[in-house]
């Protein structure tokens, strides 16, 4: 069996949790329409939930960029005042600190495709909610009890799959926004941390190797950056040299 | 028959589409069992390319569907755990 195929069975069994079937056919289409009306209210939820956390995330970075000014600020106060090796260290700290922007960045523009999705799906959801009251409405009007059974079993699978289809978008979203509460206490800590470890900051590639030559590639990036630096601010680069 | 993709919408697709897309299916089942992901990847991205030439079911529709693909950006990770943990 292919992977579709084992989706769909898994679907099918979703679409009797999401819906009830009630022994009168008329009172399901009833219970599901309610169920639908709550589904959607779930999704408008799910959606508030991305944007809290894109907001976060935003001021976050923008803690993080005024982190950044702070740093190039003391490069600068350190250079004015012979003092490389304080300069370093600012340049390293706010290297750190661009790297997690970029991290960041990334989340951010995440998170914004799970709120566009979620929005699609709502539409979408809203619209097929729409078409289900109508024909309810004339299956409630129109049909015996034993003929509505008839008519409304492919309107209730076809929505309950919709339902499904939703609620998983809906956990994966929130899977994602769970995930980044953990990472994004962790660069308030960062932020906020006058004394954190430069270690720490370069996340870890998982290969030792490759971990300590990117240590040595952002250590010889600091060099180049105080040079610049230096160069921009009209010193030469031997300190004790500019009196 | 009526393909679903999760997260997008429903496509009709004709006899010969479906084919293709049973054989890559059978595909993306083994690199899920083998756990390659680049290939998971790539395949869940060629079959929803070949569904969506497919015929687009307007949203006020209310079909059952035949075959359903995860969203095309799921990850080999969450594709286990809709295996794994269905409810």
């Amino acid at each position: 069996m292919g992977l579709m195929a084992r989706v769909s069975t898994i679907f099918k069994s979703k679409v009797n949790n999401v819906l009830d079937r009630a022994e009168d056919p008329r009172e399901t289409l009833e219970y599901s329409y309610q169920k639908q009306v709550e589904q959607l209210q779930n999704i408008r939820r799910g959606i508030a939930e991305v944007v809290t956390s894109k907001k976060r995330l935003e001021l976050q970075m923008a803690r993080l960029q005024q982190s950044v000014a702070q740093q190039e600020e003391n490069a600068r106060d350190a250079v004015r005042a012979n003092r490389d090796d304080l300069a370093q260290e600012a340049l390293s700290r706010k290297q750190a600190l661009e790297s997690q922007i970029t991290g960041l960045q990334a989340q951010i523009e995440d998170l914004a495709r799970e709120e566009a999705r979620l929005t699609d799906l709502q539409q979408k959801l809203q619209t097929k909610v729409e078409a289900f009251r109508t024909q309810k409405e004339v299956i409630k009007a129109q049909y015996s009890a034993a003929q509505a059974q008839v008519k409304i079993g492919e309107a209730f699978t076809g929505l309950g799959e919709d339902m499904a289809d939703v609620n998983l978008a809906l956990q994966r979203a929130q899977d994602k926004t769970e995930s980044l509460k953990a990472r994004a206490a962790a660069i308030d800590s960062l932020a906020e941390n006058p004394a954190f470890q430069l270690d720490n900051a370069l996340p870890s590639s998982g290969d030792s190797i490759r971990d300590e030559l990117n240590k040595l590639k952002a250590s010889s990036s600091v060099s180049e950056e105080l040079a610049k630096l230096k160069a921009e601010m009209g010193q030469n680069s031997n300190p004790g040299d500019n009196s | 028959m009526i393909v679903r993709i999760l997260s997008e919408g429903q496509y009709r697709v004709d006899g010969e589409t479906l084919e293709a897309i049973k054989r890559l299916d059978d595909e993306l089942m083994e690199a899920l069992t083998l756990d390659d992901a680049e290939r998971f990847q790539r395949l869940l991205h060629e079959v929803a390319t070949l569904v969506r030439s497919g015929e687009a079911l307007h949203a006020e529709h209310l079909t059952e569907s035949d075959l359903i693909l995860p969203a095309p950006d799921t990850t080999l990770d969450e594709a286990k755990k809709l295996f794994h943990d269905p409810a």
